[in-house]
This record gives C-alpha cells, sequence and structure tokens, in this order.
C-alpha cells in the first residue's frame, strides 16, 4: 500500500469533521428511524419489542394515507410540469435581448426569495373563495371554490368507463383515489408561482451557454425558428431540464410549509400530503412508530426519484 | 436538509438542557421554577401571569416564570414538550388539558407525580365537582390541578337576526332545522363553521352526540359502555349530516374566529363553539350576541380543562406545590379567570375581590350552571379519550364533511374505538 501524502493526510483530517456529523445525523438519524418504525413504540415511553412492519401496514391501509399519496403524485406531476412549462417559456421571452432584462429576470426570480410560509398565507388570502380573486374579478364564491372544493375528479365506477375498466380488471382506477383534487390545484398555483422564475434562471443560463454557431449553422441549412429550438436548443437543454426536475420533484414530494400555510388538510384531505400526516401521527397522535415508518416511506419515494438521476449523471460524467 | 434540522434541534434541546442545569442557586438568587404555556397574549396571559406573581410575591425564595410556547391550543408546545419529557428534562410544571390528553400522554407511561397529598391538603376532593375529580383521575389517584373550565357545547347567535325573524334559539335538532329553514330562505347562513382546523366540525358531531345520546351514554362511547353501532349513533350522523346541510360554504377556509365573525357581520345567525367566543365578541365589541346550550345539550356541561401537573423529573417539586396550591385555590381561580374567559374549577371560587377583573354575564350563568349540570368530558379537547383516538375520531370527521356517508362513518368511529382497545 502507497504511504498516503502529507496533502492527504491533510485534507482527510478537514473533511473527517463533516464526514462524522454527516454519518451520525443523517445516515445515523435515517437508519435509527428505520428502526424505530419497525418497533412497538406507540406513547411517550419509547418501547423498542420489534414487531415487523405492523406500522407499515397500518400506514398503507390507513384511508387518508392512500389520499396523500395521490395527492403527492397529482401535486408532483402539476407543479413540476407547470413550472418547467413556464419557466423555458420566461427564459426564451428573455433570450430575446429585450430591453429591460435585468428587471424582468429580477422580477420572475423574486418569489424564490419568499418563504413557502409567506407563499402560503398570501395565495391563502388571494383564493378564499369570500374574498381575494373572487370579490376582485366579481366570482361567484359558490362555485369558484379554490382550496376549498372538495371535488376530485375521477372515473366513477358506475359510468361507462367504469364498467370498461372493470371489465378488463382494471376496477381499482375507478376509484376517487386515482383522481385529481380539484383543490390541490390551488396549491400548485401557489408553488408554480414561487418556483418557475427559479426554473428560469437555470433556463437562462443554459440558453447563454449555447454557442449562438450551432444556432446559425441550423439557420443556414434552413431550419425554421422552431426547428432551431425542437431540434438544436432543446436538445442541448436536457439537463438543464433533468436538475430542474430532480430539484422540483424533491421539493414537491417533501412538501410541508406551503400546505400548512394555505390549507393545512383541506376538505376530506384534498390538499393534505405525507410530512403532515407524519408529523400528527408522532406529535399529536404519540404514534412515533408510525410517524416513522411515514418518513421512511417518503425517503424512498425521493430516493425513486434522486437514484436514476445520479446514476445518470455519473455515467455522463464517465463519457466525458 | 433533514440533517440540518435535525442537527439544529438537538443543538436546541442540548442549548434548553444547559440552561436548565445552569439555574444553580445561590443564596441570595431565588431559584427559577419553570412553568410551560401556550398562554402567550391577550387576557389567558394577563390572568395567568396574576398567578404567577400571587405565587413569586409569597415566595421569595423561588422565581416562577410563564416559560409560554405560541401556538393555538398547544399544538406548537406538544413537540417540544414531548422531546423534553422524553429526553428526562421537564419543566418543572406544564399546562395541558385535563384528562386523557394528560393520561394517556404522560401518565400512563410513568411521567407525573400523583397529586393526592395536595388534593387531600386542600380540601379539593371536596371543593372540585365529582365530574372534574372523574376526569383528573386514574386508577383512582389525582394527576392534575385543573385552573379553569371553559364549556364546548354552546350555541351562540345573533340576537338581531332571532329578533327580526321572530326565532327562538332552538332546543332539539329538529327545532334546529325549522330555524335553519327559516334563515335561509331569508338568505342568512344559518350556522357558521370554520373548520380549516377541523376540530370545530368535530366540535359539533361532538354536541350532537351528546344530544342525542345524553349525558351517560355520551360518556360511555369513550369507556365501552355505549357501542358505536348504536342505532343512535346514527340518528347523531345522520343529524350531523342534516346540520352541515345550513353551514357556510367555505367553512374549510375559516378559522373558528372568522366563523364568529360571520355572526358580527350579520351573515350568519348561529355558530357552535366553546365559551372563548364570548371572549373573540367582547373584544370586537359586538353586543348582540345570545347564548344557549346546544340543541339537546340542556342541562349538561360539556367540559374542558387546563390543568397543570408534576412531572416526576421535575427540578422544584415544593415550589410546584406551592404553586398548584394557589393556581387550584378559590383565590387564585379567581384571578385568572375573569381575564381568561373561562369559570373556576374550584365551586368554592366565584367573587373575585373587589378591586380585581370581575366575571361577565356569560361566565356568572355558566357557574350557575356548571353546579348544577351533568358534567361530561370534551373529546375535542382531549378530556374524553386518547390523542390518537380522538385524531381517528376527527379522520372520520374529516371525511365525512366532504362526503356524508353515515354506514362508512360509523364503521370507521367502531373500528377506532376497538384501535384504541377499549371497545372489543
Amino acid at each position: 500500500m502507497k504511504r498516503p501524502t502529507p496533502d492527504r493526510l491533510l485534507s482527510l483530517v478537514v473533511i473527517a469533521p463533516s464526514l462524522v456529523a454527516i454519518a451520525v445525523f443523517v445516515y445515523g438519524m435515517i437508519g435509527w428511524t428505520g428502526f424505530v418504525s419497525l418497533t412497538k413504540w406507540d406513547s411517550l415511553r419509547p418501547d423498542y419489542a420489534v414487531v415487523g412492519l405492523v406500522n407499515y401496514a397500518a400506514v398503507f391501509t390507513n384511508p387518508r394515507f392512500q389520499i396523500d399519496l395521490r395527492n403527492t403524485v397529482v401535486f408532483t406531476a402539476f407543479f413540476v410540469l407547470s413550472s418547467l412549462i413556464i419557466g423555458l417559456t420566461l427564459a426564451n421571452l428573455l433570450d430575446r435581448r429585450i430591453r429591460g432584462e435585468s428587471i424582468f429576470r429580477n422580477v420572475f426570480l423574486f418569489p424564490m426569495a419568499i418563504s413557502y410560509i409567506v407563499t402560503g398565507v398570501v395565495w391563502k388570502w388571494l383564493l378564499s373563495p369570500s374574498s381575494g380573486v373572487n370579490q376582485l374579478f366579481g366570482l361567484d364564491p359558490a362555485t369558484n371554490r379554490w382550496f376549498t372544493d372538495p371535488t376530485v375528479l375521477s372515473i366513477s365506477p358506475e359510468s361507462p368507463a367504469g364498467h370498461v375498466l372493470a371489465d378488463i380488471g382494471l376496477g381499482f382506477l375507478a376509484s376517487t383515489n386515482i383522481g385529481i383534487p380539484v383543490a390541490m390545484l390551488s396549491i400548485v398555483i401557489a408553488a408554480v408561482w414561487q418556483m418557475s422564475g427559479f426554473v428560469m434562471a437555470l433556463y437562462l443560463a443554459g440558453l447563454r451557454g449555447i454557442p449562438d454557431e450551432l444556432r446559425e449553422a441550423a439557420r443556414v441549412d434552413g431550419a425554421s425558428e422552431w426547428a432551431v429550438f425542437r431540434h438544436v436548443v432543446f436538445p442541448l437543454l436536457l439537463p438543464v431540464t433533468l436538475s430542474a426536475v430532480i430539484i422540483l420533484g424533491h421539493i414537491s414530494l417533501k412538501i410541508y410549509d406551503l400546505t400548512v400555510a394555505m390549507s393545512p388538510q383541506g376538505p376530506a384531505y384534498a390538499t393534505d400530503v405525507p410530512a403532515n400526516f407524519m408529523w400528527q401521527t408522532t406529535f399529536r397522535d404519540g404514534l412515533y412508530a408510525r410517524g416513522a415508518g411515514v418518513a421512511i416511506v417518503m425517503l424512498l419515494l425521493i430516493v425513486l426519484v434522486v437514484v436514476p438521476y445520479l446514476v445518470w449523471t455519473r455515467r455522463q460524467e464517465v463519457e466525458v | 436538509m433533514y440533517g440540518k434540522k435535525l442537527f439544529a434541534a438537538l443543538a436546541m434541546v442540548g442549548l434548553v438542557g444547559a440552561c436548565a442545569g445552569g439555574a444553580s442557586p445561590s443564596p441570595s438568587a431565588p431559584i427559577k421554577v419553570e412553568i410551560v404555556s401556550w398562554w402567550t397574549t391577550g387576557g389567558e396571559a394577563t390572568g395567568f401571569n396574576k398567578i404567577i406573581d400571587l405565587f413569586n410575591q409569597r415566595n421569595p425564595q423561588w422565581q416562577a416564570y410563564n416559560s409560554a410556547i405560541a401556538g393555538g391550543a398547544g399544538s406548537a408546545a406538544q413537540a417540544v414538550l414531548q422531546s423534553r419529557v422524553l429526553a428526562g428534562n421537564p419543566p418543572d410544571s406544564f399546562q395541558v388539558h385535563m384528562g386523557h390528553e394528560l393520561l394517556d400522554t404522560y401518565v400512563t407511561p410513568g411521567y407525573m407525580d400523583n397529586l393526592d397529598d395536595l388534593f387531600g391538603a386542600n380540601n379539593w376532593t371536596s371543593q372540585f365537582p365529582k365530574g372534574v375529580l372523574d376526569i383528573v383521575s386514574a386508577n383512582g389517584h389525582y394527576y392534575s390541578v385543573p385552573v379553569n373550565i371553559h364549556r364546548a357545547n354552546v350555541l351562540w347567535y345573533n340576537k338581531k337576526i332571532f329578533a327580526d325573524n321572530g326565532l327562538q334559539p332552538p332546543t332539539t335538532w329538529d327545532a334546529f332545522k325549522t330555524v335553519a329553514e327559516t334563515l335561509k330562505g331569508k338568505g342568512i347562513t344559518p350556522l357558521a363553521v370554520g373548520d380549516s382546523g377541523i376540530w370545530t366540525s368535530g366540535q359539533v358531531l361532538e354536541t350532537i352526540l351528546i344530544g342525542t345520546l345524553g349525558a351517560d351514554g355520551y360518556k360511555g362511547l369513550w369507556t365501552g359502555t355505549t357501542a358505536w353501532t348504536d342505532s343512535k349513533v346514527t340518528q347523531a350522523l345522520d343529524t350531523f349530516k342534516m346540520v352541515l346541510g345550513y353551514i357556510n360554504p367555505d367553512h374549510s377556509s375559516l378559522t373558528w374566529d372568522q366563523a364568529a365573525d360571520m355572526l358580527i357581520s350579520s351573515k350568519a345567525a348561529m355558530t357552535i363553539m366553546g365559551d372563548w367566543a364570548a371572549g373573540e365578541f367582547i373584544n370586537k365589541q359586538f353586543t348582540d350576541y345570545g347564548w344557549a346550550a346546544a340543541p339537546g345539550n340542556d342541562k349538561i356541561y360539556d367540559a374542558l380543562a387546563d390543568s397543570f401537573g408534576i412531572p416526576t423529573k421535575a427540578q422544584n417539586k415544593d415550589a410546584i406545590k406551592a404553586f398548584l396550591t394557589i393556581a387550584g385555590s378559590a383565590e387564585g381561580q379567581d384571578l385568572f379567570n375573569p381575564y381568561k374567559g373561562s369559570i373556576p374549577a374550584n365551586t368554592t371560587a366565584g367573587s373575585p375581590p373587589a378591586s380585581a377583573q370581575q366575571y361577565t354575564d356569560y361566565q356568572k350563568s355558566a357557574m350557575a350552571e356548571w353546579k348544577t349540570d351533568a358534567i361530561v368530558p370534551s373529546l375535542e379537547h382531549g378530556a374524553a379519550a386518547s390523542p390518537s383516538w380522538r385524531g381517528a375520531f376527527e379522520q372520520a370527521v374529516t371525511l365525512f364533511v366532504a362526503n356524508p356517508d353515515v354506514s362508512a362513518t360509523q364503521q370507521q368511529l367502531a373500528s377506532a374505538c376497538k384501535d384504541a382497545k377499549v371497545c372489543q
């Protein structure tokens, strides 16, 4: 074995405290939470008797958690997609070298600097049925219910489509647990308002990194502006898009502050999220082991998004 | 991210520990006595500080202070408190709802001392009503001293709207329906509800259960002597469904006080809320409010109380015993309750000294009823059932409010009772 050089030793010494801190406070705690989720700890007195996956069974059979999972998927899908589309559009508009570009850039980016709690409170005022936009535009509060709307868009088991699904063995799809809670879309509006400027900044940086020669070459070859965007610019923006999806995705999977400030649960849990469920299960109901189970499920959801990304970026690095 | 937050939380716990440990007594300086409450502002903080001042004045060797954690009904305080108790570093005393919230969270796991000596020495066993003594005790021992009593099952109404339409406050749920129909015809919201925190709707169902099952039947729900599958429970859920047809459509975006404000602005005629609503009306200088027991709830007092106990690992137990002696006495309760808007739990209280804040008309009428009514524990305010059972109850209510499916909800409530290991 080679003797380590003094440089290498020094770097190890410098890095050691943070390694230890991360090992204990991140991975140690994750491991501890995982262990607790397998125990019987259901009161303030810790009980480390291992009971296996009982807590996970209780979590997954809980109607509220099933609703929360649906909400998370719907929120993530709408939030990520809308932020990407709006962010990309804004970035392209700003990339036209318009006058006052820096003013617009800052205006679009500012919301990101605000805490989710503030955003939540403001949008709660704006979208409360009896105030805000309804009053401003004279909309009927009885039909424009925003985040208080209990409607869940789903396929009814009694509808023709529901019968077809049942016939081909997919009857479980015709349920409100596989649907779009309308109230959640109000939360999406607030979240998109906050984060699309950030996506715009990412894309703008990406656009500025694309050499003009490439576009010129395409134009010389007779490509239309749309074709230039579609076949030259957009493929080069793919890494930016992926980063944006990962960043937005992990934010939305563990979102808590925005929904708590705006609408903690909503009608029939239409705006409830797993983080809220975890907090209440643990600290209000005192079911520590079950709360730990919810935490682990949330972690796994995020791992599902982040790990493929890490693998992908690693491959890219190897190729380079 | 998680790591950072955890680290910060741990650092804070450490800091709190260091502070508590660092308060070592010196002969001259009084020993600090930490009492945790969630009373940070308004009348409740003023009233509580009156008790603390009295204690400090009489006991110069100690200095009690209100170590307040802000947050409605202690939702934020809970997590902090629980981690401190778990870490073996509790405050000297802390505010907690009397009943199962205290018993199931802290007493059963063995974190609290019993207060039998204190109750005996102060003759509280004859001064507090039996209904209260039942609620604060477990296995024949007393565990906390209630400093006040609030009533949860009150129907508040706008007197002017009722007079203009020739209406009387309804005494049964059938009468409620008639009154509500009249009001609805006039374009007035019959019942204001603000259930952005679902406990307000839960409290409405709680009063309906009391009104349908009676005091004993309702109490039995929480002890296992009344079955949740009983047809009376079905009837109560049907009534709840009917009541939900008369509430404001934006209920899930409002808080309870915003719902009470609908009475003030004459947008709504009634609201079912605890008697802290009186404080809201007084603060907003609204005088045209009337009150009655919720329909079917006459002669039944749905009680909740804030109480204080002694954690087993408290550092200054003698000080806390002296403090609780004042807090439970008629003198202490008459200092606190006029500001808090509640009534004294101690039946010998009720006449503050002339120089002090006096009771309002509502409080006087409630005190009279407190002495004669049947007392039942409030579910939504921690008295009747364990926090996890209440959580399951609230889950059923949340789903019911959006989609009133009586039989599914009754099944959920029945299985919640089984999960709580009270029903077989």
